[in-house]
């Protein structure tokens, strides 16, 4: 069994992201970054899946020169090995050149399962991973809160805001995982030690046997906005009335 | 290569990890075993399982095959969480696995090492007694030979990891016979369990709440001639070297509890507002951050400069007892800085900086005091090679 996990390196979550005025993108030079919070659930999932069948897991990540520590953080986790397309032509990717260029990397490494983090903590779309499943032509299972294998199949339970579905489809497929679904390990100090002495490739576009020419974005940030500022609450005095008209609020929002 | 300060990738991941690890599994729960006086066997567990305890020896012996200097750099990050699980770890690693790492026979490496360096089980290091802490040559406990035996009698104090659950032996300093009218000192390895082998129940201490320190005494206890380590007569020779290391050690440790001094002083002084405006805005409590910040970077760069020694394999006596004292001396200095800026609520036990206050002290006592380090700097500025009984006592123009 051999699973390709996705890992995205992000500006450091706990910090002010700031955008650049020019592109209305994230500024990603000269910030902290870490392992997307994220896709620590996916590796810890790839693991436990790769323990119990003597499997493998291979990282795959795109990104900046720096996403090579997420690589090997995932590798000192317990990953086998890793793949880190970097090329500086893909800066300023959108979520569909990011997901030709996973779905090229993924076809080289001929996983059995892919499992990836349901968004990312800073683009947010949560586009990539269906949009590589479909490329690959492969089932895209999304939300899982759990995920197991048997036999030629995977089966997770997709969360839902009523409980959740059981979904189950054949392999090879694509896989996203929820916050919930473990408590991700952290790298042993050996396994850090011994992360440089694993596989890692470092390939350009070419070499995943695309077309710059067929990945430029296809999507303009156009304008950013403030979030409107929170308006100041209702106040309803209670004439007996109160109850009443607190649920119809409740029922218009659709809470109730 | 030149001077240069940058950490290696492995280095900087090392630290990282336990800097995560120190933050959202030792802090939230160090004020609860500093209270119940519990020794944590859960984050002990964890500390293992994360490769703490094997850090900077070998895979072949089971460690994680990381340098001295990581060593250092984890123990700071978990001393700036907690400095009681910082000695548990220190006297795991530095007292407990290096003797039997660096002068064990290949028997007493397989036997040992790889469990010690699992952290599943510790082991302790017995040096100190009533007549003989500071001038620790002079040892009461004798080891006298009958048979194929070792009969060990005497008493060890304040000795660190000996009386856990997963505690498994200490390694002991004792007489072993004479030779030209002076003590021949040994190092011998007692396993717990063994008859005539007792803990006493655990001092009540100022400070280091959650770490286990005992008295240990040794009534006719007999062991194997074959858990001498090293040769005959070497004991002093040997905890020399591990002591080497212990301070170098240590002065990490401190540096993590200073820093954790300096931390809260930083948080509470731009939080507490005093005559309209906070009190990070006094030149006062400024003047306080700074020379905080400047003496704690003085100090980590000091104990980096001994660990890289360490790592290099060359002697770092002079520099390892010049960071020890340095650094103990800072963190003290800092603590007492930082209860100062947190008012009447640092003497208070609902935040940390207390426990901060309470535990640092010891730095500046533990494997030699501030007085012995200075000897220590003194003998090799004098020319009598770090050796402070020769300072003392022998010939000479000190
Ligand atoms: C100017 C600019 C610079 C960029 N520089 C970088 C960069 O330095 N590093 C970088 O990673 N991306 C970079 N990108 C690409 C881009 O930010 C996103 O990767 C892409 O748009 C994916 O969208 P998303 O983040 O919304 O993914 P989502 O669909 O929200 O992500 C869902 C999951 O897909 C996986 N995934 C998403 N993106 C990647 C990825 N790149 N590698 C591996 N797994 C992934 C993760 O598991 C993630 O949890 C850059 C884009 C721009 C515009
Ligand atoms: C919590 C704790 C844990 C410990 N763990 C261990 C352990 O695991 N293993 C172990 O072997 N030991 C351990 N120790 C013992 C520790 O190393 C000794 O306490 C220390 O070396 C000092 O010895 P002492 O307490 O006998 O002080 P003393 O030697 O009695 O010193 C008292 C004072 O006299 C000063 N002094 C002594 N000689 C001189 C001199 N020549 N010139 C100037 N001043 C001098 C000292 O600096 C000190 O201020 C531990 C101690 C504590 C408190």
């Amino acid at each position: 069994m051999r699973i390709a996990v996705f890992v995205k390196q992000v500006p450091d979550p706990s910090g002010a992201g700031r955008l650049d005025p020019a592109t209305n993108l994230l500024v990603r030079e000269g910030v902290e970054v870490v392992l997307d919070p994220g896709d620590a659930y996916g590796i810890e999932a790839a693991l436990q899946l790769a323990e119990a069948s003597q499997g493998e897991v291979v990282v795959i990540s795109m990104g900046g020169e720096r996403a090579l520590e997420v690589v090997r953080k995932a590798m000192a986790m317990g990953a086998g090995s890793g793949l880190h397309v970097f090329d500086q032509r893909l800066g300023g990717s959108d979520a569909l050149a990011t997901a030709r260029v996973l779905a090229a990397a993924v076809s080289r490494v001929a996983p059995d399962l892919v499992v990836a983090g349901t968004e990312s903590t800073d683009g947010y779309t949560g586009t990539v991973p269906a949009a590589v499943a479909e490329l690959l032509g492969w089932p895209s299972l999304t939300f899982a809160k759990h995920l197991e294998l048997s036999g030629g199949t995977v089966r997770v339970q997709r969360q839902t805001p009523a409980g959740h579905d059981l979904v189950e489809a054949d392999l090879p497929a694509v896989v996203t995982v929820t916050g919930g679904i473990n408590e991700p390990r952290y790298p042993t100090l050996k396994g850090i030690m011994g992360a440089k002495s694993r596989p890692l490739e470092q390939l350009s576009i070419e070499d995943l046997g695309l077309d710059a020419a067929g990945l430029s974005p296809q999507q303009r940030v156009v304008a950013v906005a403030p979030a409107p500022q929170r308006q100041a609450g209702r106040v309803v005095e209670d004439d007996g009335s109160a109850a009443r008209l607190i649920a119809d609020y409740l029922a218009e929002l659709k809470v109730i | 290569m030149g001077l240069c300060f940058d950490l290696t990738d492995e280095q900087e991941a090392i630290r990282q990890t336990c800097g995560e690890f120190a933050d959202q599994v030792v802090a939230p729960r160090a004020a609860e075993f500093d209270r119940n006086q519990e020794f944590p066997y859960s984050v002990v567990a964890q500390m293992g399982e994360l490769g703490l305890f094997g850090l900077p020896y070998p895979t072949a012996v089971g460690g994680a095959g990381a340098d001295f200097v990581s060593y250092l750099l984890a123990l700071e990050e978990i001393s700036r969480a907690d400095a009681a699980l910082g000695i548990t770890l220190e006297a795991g690693v530095s007292l407990g696995i290096a003797p039997i790492f660096h002068f064990g026979s290949e028997q007493q490496r397989e036997r040992y090492l790889p469990e010690l360096c699992s952290g599943r089980g510790l082991w302790a290091f017995g040096l100190t007694e009533p007549e003989a802490g500071s001038d620790a040559a002079g040892t009461a406990t004798k080891a006298v030979r009958e048979g194929g035996e070792y009969v060990i009698d005497g008493t060890k104090s304040f000795i660190t990891n000996a009386g856990t659950e997963i505690s498994r032996g200490v390694t002991i300093t004792a007489v072993t016979g004479n030779s030209g009218g002076r003590p021949q000192i040994s190092a011998i390895m007692v396993e717990k369990g063994t008859p005539g082998y007792r803990q006493a129940p655990p001092y009540r201490k100022l400070g280091w709440h959650a770490s286990d320190t005992r008295e240990l005494s040794f009534d006719s206890c007999r062991v194997p001639i074959a858990n001498l380590v090293g040769r005959e007569g070497g004991g002093f020779g040997q905890f020399l070297k591990v002591l080497e290391g212990g301070r170098i050690a240590i002065a990490a440790l401190s540096v993590g509890v200073a820093q954790a001094c300096l931390d809260a002083s930083l948080g509470y002084s731009q939080r507490r507002r005093q005559f309209g405006r906070t009190l990070s805005r006094f030149q006062a409590t400024q003047m306080k951050l700074a020379d905080m910040a400047t003496q704690i970077e003085l100090s980590r760069l000091m104990v980096w400069r001994a660990g890289l020694l360490v790592d290099q394999g060359q002697p770092a006596g002079r520099f390892a007892a010049m960071a020890k004292l340095q650094a103990s001396e800072t963190a003290t200095w800092c603590a007492n800085q930082a209860v100062q800026i947190h008012g009447g609520a640092g003497f208070m036990e609902d935040l940390p900086v207390a426990r901060y206050y309470r535990d640092v002290k010891i730095n500046e006592i533990g494997e030699g005091t501030s007085e012995i380090q200075r000897l220590v700097i003194a003998s090799h500025l004098l020319g009598f090679k770090g050796s402070v009984s020769s300072l003392l006592e022998g010939p000479g123009t000190a």
